[in-house]
């Protein structure tokens, strides 16, 4: 079968790739551009460990294309850090010891990430409900839900 | 090994920094189980039965053989024979010899250039199967006219005339039921089961293995014990264990469903075939059908207690599968199932049951969880029938340090009775309940482990330390690690390195498991670094030309001590170690046990719900888990552990369970259909650390992973039951179940 030549943009580089026409936008991520930091938790979309955003949507990259990416800007963790600085959301989950194991963590910095640039200013609630698609096992969200909530008072305040 | 008692006043125990691999976690740089790869790489899959119990007739690989990119097909025939014990159970269950015994059994593997084209590759190998009744229910399991899943598994222990899928048999106790039964006001007796659960860690199994036709070898993957990975994988497949060295990567969780294989030894004897390395990594419905999940229960309960609240006798039988293969963790469910309470009369009785499920592995406190639901909901019934408080009848009949265990030794120092006054004194517990709305108390334990232990430190030409130790960080433990090796050098936290050390450069270490870690590694972290202040020490008194013993080490120096005292300035860890090349050579200590001072864990919890009459959904309104920890050396980590076993217990009680059809075969292994808990279905859990020191550590640490999986599922049973008036003893508490038992009491 042959390949699909895909040129797309991650975390503002302009990248190509060759892809099989049922590989995923995560397997392109991780096996063609050895972009190893979105992980493959269930490959079904339940557990958001692949979350990306494509063109500024949260997408579970395990449920798209690797062909789908053409033309698109998709951005994963490796790019949240700018210019050697941690974002403030990446700083507050180490401060609040919001990671265990951290499987779970870039999928999930990713995914918070996206909804304070919708809504910089979430209820818990809204916050427990946009995070419900990530999966994590060791934490009880408890942490991770108060590191998001600080995160998100400081950038308002910086704001 | 003498210890000077725990030491009470700390400079860094205690403190929250920031954990030393936070900024590779949140950035994604840290590499787990899957995200390793090898020039030559090629990739693995494994073909799985479709049947629950089935003869495999004949497998042919031919076609797959034939097809581009396949580079190798391994079944049964590629693994040594003539294996006994669990040797023979590790190798039966990684690759199906006669029978596949379970939905998912593995019965081939393909290595080839691709992922996709050795999963294409399956399609293509033949296997003939006769298939055979089954059996996957405890009860039905032990049943007269069940399916044998095989003969002879049974051991010494199972009397005679029980069906051959009982093979472990166990009673223990004390005292004498009838007289104690006879002295209660109430007496309450019921039967209770619960479902397999499956550890859920987010991170499926990967490895990559390279193995020479030499008998060397290398394995990467993702482990809580890479010693135990060699020997396991070695044991299979009839090598060398030394010849194999292991290599964690960062966890994805575990849980104790990584203490054993399942796909290593089949990614070594596909790279030894193939001649290059392999590297498999498993879906998430594999891991769902066959990995580890944990037993599942029927267990029958009696109970008595005065009518001032004194439990006066108690009996227990518990039968658990654990799969095809012996393991049910029921040796632990009698030996904690009554562990809080001081009873002179009870009694346990216990069955190990195989079935046609998939081979059980550790779970959060195996065995402990199940018991608790059970005792704990009985004894909430006794306190409800006798109008008594849950809460100071536990404190009625709570161990503490010198009660006699209901199974054997007396208690050293415990917590039990701190954490239910500190569960009364909470908030929590005298919130005002509303319509719908209920709260249940319950109480738990785990004894946890020391376990065979070896850890080095050394110290760098800058001053800092360098830790090596062989338990991987599955929580946050480097954290903890470099706070006690600051604590006992007296330098900062940020001048400790933690590193986790393969199977070929530290001497044996058990894996992260039994909440040993923090424990055990750090006792012998403790000792090691004990050891290189004293050649500090040593380096000081030559240079200055005093006897060692007029040495002390304080805050990171060696300064004089005695008639010597303020006659020399101290010398810092940095002024010595810029000198060690001339002074001596490089200076380091070592530290190697297992440590027998492992202290156990109570903890209580307690839980309001509201059950909506309409839907039979349960929402958890408020949680609190107060636990001892003994000493909480990084307190963040240790609340992350309440927390995390609470929700992983809040899943076991609502949600999740194995749920197998009339085919035998799993019917929900997908994320979606296996519930765990996410972040909309929970509110903040709120914790108390209780810290009663445990003698038999430095620091006083207790292991914290384990006890908060435990109160859970009685917890919440109590809880529901205060809501609905309906005692619940079918776990897990799905929305029909509970709308059937609301209907059913009006």
């Amino acid at each position: 079968m042959s390949k699909i030549h895909v040129t797309t943009k991650v975390n503002g580089d302009e990248v190509e790739y060759l892809c099989e026409p049922r590989e995923t936008l995560l397997d392109c991520l991780r096996d063609h551009l050895d972009l190893t930091g979105a992980k493959e938790g269930c490959g079904t979309g339940d557990c958001g460990a692949c979350s990306v955003t494509m063109d500024g949507r949260l997408v579970c990259s395990c449920l798209v294309l690797g062909a789908e990416a053409q033309g698109k800007e998709i951005a994963t963790i490796e790019g949240m850090a700018e210019d050697g600085a941690l974002h403030p959301l990446q700083r507050k989950f180490i401060e609040h010891a919001a990671l265990q194991c951290g499987i779970c963590t870039p999928g999930i910095l990713v995914a918070a990430k996206s909804l304070l640039e919708k809504n910089p200013d979430p209820t818990e609630t809204e916050m427990r409900y946009w995070l419900a698609g990530n999966l994590c096992r060791c934490t009880g969200y408890d942490k991770i839900i108060r590191a998001v909530m600080d995160a998100a008072a400081e950038m308002r305040e910086a704001s | 090994m003498a210890l000077d008692g725990p030491k009470q006043d700390f400079k860094y125990i205690g403190t929250r920094p920031d954990r030393p691999d936070g900024w590779d976690k949140v950035t994604g740089k840290a590499r787990f189980g899957a995200d390793f790869s090898m020039p030559g790489m090629l990739h693995g899959a494994i073909l799985r039965s479709p049947h629950a119990h089935a003869k495999i007739i004949k497998i042919d690989a031919t076609k797959a053989l034939a097809l581009k990119g396949v580079k190798a097909v391994v079944t049964r025939a590629d693994f040594p024979e003539g294996l006994e014990g669990e040797d023979w159970n590790i190798q039966e269950n990684v690759m199906a010899g006669e029978k596949a015994l379970y939905d998912g059994h593995a019965v081939a593997a393909v290595a080839a250039t691709s992922q996709l084209i050795a999963r294409d590759a399956l399609k293509l190998i033949e296997v003939e199967y006769e298939v055979l009744p089954h059996v996957t229910d405890v009860d039905k399991a032990m049943a007269e006219d069940a399916p044998v899943i095989r003969e002879g598994a049974a051991d010494y222990s199972v009397p005679e005339g029980m069906h051959p899928n009982v093979v472990r048999y166990m009673e223990s106790g004390r005292g004498d039921l009838e007289k104690g039964f006879a002295e209660a006001d109430l007496v309450i007796e019921e039967s209770f089961t619960t479902e397999a659960a499956h550890q859920g860690y987010i991170e499926p199994h990967a490895c990559v293995a390279n193995l020479g036709a030499d008998g060397k070898g290398d394995l990467w993957c993702c482990t809580q014990g890479h010693w135990f990975v060699r020997q396991m994988c070695t044991a299979v497949l009839g090598l060398e264990a030394t010849q194999l060295r292991v290599t964690p990567s960062e966890i994805g969780g575990g849980f104790g469903g990584k203490t054993t294989v399942f796909i290593d030894p089949v990614a070594l004897a596909l790279s030894r075939k193939a001649g290059r390395p392999v590297k498999l990594v498993m879906s998430r419905s594999e891991v769902l059908r066959a990995t580890g999940p944990t037993a599942s229960a029927s267990m029958d309960i009696k109970m008595g207690m005065t009518k001032e609240g004194k439990i006066t006798a108690a009996s227990g039988t518990f039968r658990m599968q654990g799969g095809a293969f012996p393991g049910a963790p029921v040796d632990v469910t009698t030996m904690l199932a009554f562990a809080n309470y001081d009873i002179e009369h009870v009694h346990h009785v216990g069955y190990d049951v195989m079935t046609n499920r998939p081979k059980q592995a550790a779970y959060r406190a195996p065995g402990a969880p199940m018991g608790a639901f059970a005792t704990e909901s009985v004894l909430d019934e006794l306190c409800r029938g006798l109008g008594l408080d849950p809460i100071e009848t536990r404190l009625k009949n709570a161990v503490k340090e010198g009660t006699p265990a209901t199974f054997g030794p007396k208690f050293p120092p415990v917590g039990l009775i701190e954490t239910l006054e500190e569960a009364r004194a909470h908030p929590n517990y005298s919130v005002k309940l509303g319509p719908n709305q209920g709260r249940g108390v319950a109480s738990g334990y785990w004894m946890n482990w020391g376990g065979e232990t070896s850890a080095s430190v050394a110290i760098g030409d800058d001053g800092s330390v360098q830790v090596s130790i062989g338990t991987v960080d599955i929580g946050g433990s480097r954290a903890s690690m470099a706070l006690m090796a600051a604590e006992a050098f007296g330098i900062p936290y940020e001048n400790v390195r933690v590193s986790i050390a393969d199977t070929g450069s530290l001497g044996i270490n058990e894996p992260t498991h039994g909440s040993r870690a923090t424990f055990a590694s750090g006792l012998a972290i403790i000792e090691a670094s004990r050891e290189a202040t004293r050649k500090l020490c040593q380096r000081a008194a030559d240079k200055w030309g005093i006897d060692a013993d007029a040495v002390t080490w304080e805050d990171g120096c060696a300064k004089p001590s005695g008639p010597n005292a303020g006659e020399f300035d101290p010398l810092t860890i940095a002024e010595i170690a810029a000198e060690m090349g001339s002074t001596g050579g490089p200076i380091s200590g070592h530290h190697e046990s297992t440590p027998d001072g492992f202290g156990g864990s109570f903890g209580t919890h307690v839980v309001d719900v509201e059950v909506d009459p309409e839907t039979g959904r349960t929402t958890i309104l408020r949680y609190l888990v107060v636990q001892d920890a003994g000493k909480a050396i990084h307190p963040a980590y240790v609340e992350g552990q309440f927390q995390g076993g609470a929700v992983q217990g809040i899943g076991w009680t609502l949600n999740e369970e194995y749920i197998y059809g009339e085919d035998g075969r799993l019917q929900n292994p997908i994320f979606l259909d296996y519930r765990v808990p996410v972040a909309s279905d929970l509110p903040m859990i709120d914790t108390v650390i209780v810290e009663v020191p445990n003698p038999g550590h430095p620091y006083g640490v207790r292991g914290v992973g384990e006890t908060g999986i435990t109160p859970p599922l009685p917890a919440i049973a109590n809880a529901v039951r205060d809501a609905i008036g309906v005692r619940m003893k079918k776990l897990p508490l799905t929305p029909p179940r509970v709308l059937a038992a609301i209907k059913a009491r009006d």
